[in-house]
């Protein structure tokens, strides 16, 4: 069995309808943007491995069958979805792409990169820009906002309430 | 699958996996109560996205007993068919949530146990555990950060915060000791770099409390009159109410699903 890994031609059409997947909670940016697919491998048939945001993400199981239906109807019904949590997912992950379409859609982007160290989370003392006007005079309204991976912030120079994707 | 599962006398090590997935999805179902009820919005959030990342590991954990277990069963069936005599869960999390003073003051204490346990944890000689414990150490983390935060504003506080976090630390001190026991499993499963020496655990956590409790200018109660026996089965009172309700659907209705 041979056990290609990366993008390869085989590899390359999958890769393709994965970034055609949207993230369930921030359907701006793909599961592929957001560092959720680690891998495609070809193992006779196609691997696709995934990984859990963070252990409660309600979304996972969500990822996983909208992975399968994509592939389902590309005529991949043996593909193959495998869950991995080693090593864990980060936000550096995410692609300057998915950074870009974050900011478009109204949320700022991890600010810094949480492989720098600990205690980067919530991103205190770091300046947030406002995804709507640049500015950084924002402030934190809450460390948790609508999503476990998101704090609620304000800018204010423009009023405007934003979310921002913390660290991990 | 109809009826209780025993999953007693199990080898150390799903021993070992079960009790932390116990201590996660015991404090999990604590906080989830809080949903509907928070003090405000956003602190209902925090506590309740703490219970998902806390059922999260608990599943991961369950999946990993029921592999080690080899009869068959899920993690489901972990978590909704064993009766209370069969979880290995620390009393301290068993434990009603009372006030948010309580609620903070347990989580605060225990955010703090499990980063030391994960940060050792990801050097255990089990490569499936280590994997669990580097993702469940990020989030122990930013849990320990929103809790340590919180008991220092109120025990610094007004006179009524402080004195409420003052209270909930006395009333829940005697559920500490248990923490850093130690019996016959985690000695053989230290000795094989499998699991966390509690001894280890024990100081490092002693000191980063200190620190919290000074900033907190709250007193760190005397060690006298440990409470014991969750790991082994003997529960409180309290755990049996909580998985009537959290076990209900699966024992009225077994193998339901959505
Ligand atoms: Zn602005």
């Amino acid at each position: 069995m041979t056990r290609t890994r990366g993008k390869t031609t085989a590899t390359e059409e999958i890769w393709r309808l994965l970034q055609s997947v949207p993230d369930p909670e921030i359907p701006i940016i793909s599961i592929v943007d957001l560092g959720i697919v680690r891998d495609v491998f070809d193992e006779g048939h196609p691997v696709v491995a995934i990984t859990p945001t963070y252990s409660g993400c309600p979304a996972t199981e969500m990822i996983e069958q909208s992975v399968r239906e994509v592939l389902d109807e590309a005529g991949h019904p043996d593909a193959e979805i495998r869950t991995v949590i080693s090593p864990a997912w980060t936000t550096d992950w995410i692609s300057d792409d998915g950074r870009r379409k974050l900011r478009e859609y109204g949320i700022a982007p991890p600010a810094a990169s949480a492989a720098r160290g600990r205690g980067l989370f919530g991103g205190v003392g770091l300046a947030i820009a406002c995804p709507r006007c640049g500015s950084t005079a924002t402030s934190r309204v809450s460390e948790f906002g609508s999503t476990p991976c998101k704090a609620h912030y304000q800018c204010g120079a423009c009023a405007e309430p934003f979310d921002y994707f913390k660290c991990l | 699958m109809t009826g209780s599962i025993d999953v007693r006398a199990a080898e150390p090590r799903l021993e070992y996996v079960l009790r932390l997935a116990d201590n996660a999805l015991v404090l999990g179902q604590r906080l989830g109560e809080w949903c509907g009820k928070g003090p405000a919005l956003e602190e209902e959030m925090a506590l309740v996205n703490f219970a998902l990342d806390l059922v999260g590991q608990a599943r991961m954990l369950l999946s990993y007993a029921a592999e080690l277990e080899g009869a068959g069963h899920s993690e489901d069936d972990l978590a909704f068919l064993r009766d209370g005599m069969d979880f290995r869960n620390l009393l301290l999390v068993e434990l009603p949530n009372r006030d948010f003073a309580f609620t903070i003051v347990r989580q605060c204490l225990f955010d703090l146990y499990q980063c030391g346990l994960y940060e050792e944890l990801q050097r255990s000689g089990d490569s499936r555990l280590a994997e669990i414990a580097a993702k469940a150490s990020k989030e122990s983390r930013y849990h320990l950060q929103h809790s340590a935060g919180w008991f220092v504003r109120l025990g610094d506080g007004t006179a009524e915060s402080h004195q409420r976090v003052q209270a909930a630390l006395d009333r829940i001190w005697r559920y500490t000791g248990e923490l850093f026991e130690t019996d016959d499993v985690e000695t053989a499963l230290v000795a094989e770099g499998i699991a966390a020496d509690p001894a280890v655990l024990r100081s490092e956590w002693d000191n980063q409390l200190d620190r919290i409790l000074r900033e907190a200018t709250i007193t760190r109660p005397a060690d006298d009159g440990m409470a014991s026996g969750g790991r082994h089965g003997r529960h409180t009172e309290h755990l049996g109410y909580m998985l009537a309700e959290m076990q209900f659907l699966q024992r009225a209705y077994p193998g339901a699903s959505w």
